[in-house]
């Protein structure tokens, strides 16, 4: 038997290549806080209390052009519905933790701690998922902070014409394809992403809304329509 | 936005999301989830993430710009690309980066 915590360790491992994505999409949402007029320290308490940085930016957003603030917490959660889906991916190797355990690595998940975990456990079903999935998600949370505080420090010192804040839609294209696992995901995310654009103009972020319904009405219709591709499920 | 309602605003966010994150990790053995649920929120990640991708590069200043004129539409087609082939964040980020910083240059 192999000591317990040499899994924590494959996962902060396995997790650094990834950390050079993560870097400037925390600096920026340090930015883009300061940007919008809060202070250094709101940006991190928002930062630590809400860890989610592709609603910390659209929240931001909400936020310079006066929307409502059910609007911004309506949209953070929608953004953030994806997390549902991941939950109940590492949900069955998480049953026998106590509840604060539960809390604990529940509260660090990220788009990019769950990618990490779940294609490792593909190649290594030997692996003790909860401290592999634990090394990866502490390992970004510490990154993603201090990268944070460091954007929301030195935010405004960096030229605005580098569009450091391209890296957002860069690092969540890479999400998006590793997303991509069957004809029927890849029909949610071209609908999703057609009427997002389609909509872009209405108000409120309701085009995110619209395209997140949209996309996944439209992967449900795809999966019925195409009869081939259910190997392995047995009913 | 005053400090009470902008923390407000911060703990009511982060207590939803948590709520999101928690929810299977806390319900999976005590309740089942329905089969059209489950068969809903594979297509979730999908979605989500091209609704924010897609307008990202069709809208880089809050209007539509399909003309070649638009940097980070031609710099996200690259960075699509390879993400397609490598499915690696590095690779697409730094892609991304330099044909942006290259079309930025160069015009």
């Amino acid at each position: 038997m192999k000591p317990i915590h040499s899994d924590f360790l494959a996962g902060a491992r396995a997790v650094l290549p990834i950390l050079l994505g993560v870097v400037p999409f925390a600096m920026i949402t340090g930015v883009a806080a300061v940007g919008v007029g809060l202070s250094p320290l709101d940006s991190f308490g928002m930062s630590v209390i809400v860890f989610a940085g592709a609603s910390q930016l659209a929240v931001l957003q909400l936020m310079k052009i006066g929307s409502p603030w059910i609007i911004m917490v309506l949209t953070a959660w929608i953004i953030n519905l994806r997390f549902i889906m991941y939950s109940a991916v590492l949900a069955p190797a998480m049953q026998k933790l106590p509840t604060g355990r539960k809390s604990l690595l529940a509260y660090m998940l990220s788009d990019q701690a769950f990618g990490v975990s779940v294609s490792y456990f593909t190649t290594h079903p030997e692996v003790d998922r909860n401290w592999f999935y634990f090394g990866t998600a502490l390992t970004i949370w510490v990154t993603w902070q201090i990268s944070a505080i460091a954007g929301s420090l030195l935010g405004t010192l960096i030229p605005t014409s580098w569009g450091l804040d391209f890296a957002f839609p860069l690092s969540f294209m890479a999400l998006m394809f590793a997303a991509l696992t069957d004809h029927p995901t890849v029909v949610a995310a071209i609908a999703g992403g057609l009427t997002a654009v389609l909509g872009k103009p209405l108000p409120n972020n309701i085009g995110l809304v619209l395209a997140t319904l949209v996309g996944i009405g439209s992967g449900l219709l795809a999966e019925n329509m195409l009869p081939v591709n259910r190997q392995g499920r047995a009913q | 936005m005053n400090a009470v309602a902008l923390w407000g605003l911060f703990v009511l966010i982060g207590l939803g999301t948590f709520l999101q994150r928690l929810s299977f990790i806390f319900l999976t053995g005590k309740i089942r989830m329905p089969g059209w649920l489950q068969r809903a929120l594979r297509f979730v990640p999908a979605s989500v993430l091209a609704a924010l991708v897609f307008p990202a590069l069709t809208h880089p200043t809050g209007t539509l710009d399909l003309s070649f004129g638009n940097f980070r539409l031609l710099a996200g087609l690259a960075g699509a690309l390879v993400a397609w082939r490598t499915r690696n964040v590095l690779l697409t980020l730094l892609a991304g980066m330099l044909v942006l910083w290259a079309l930025q240059a160069v015009f």
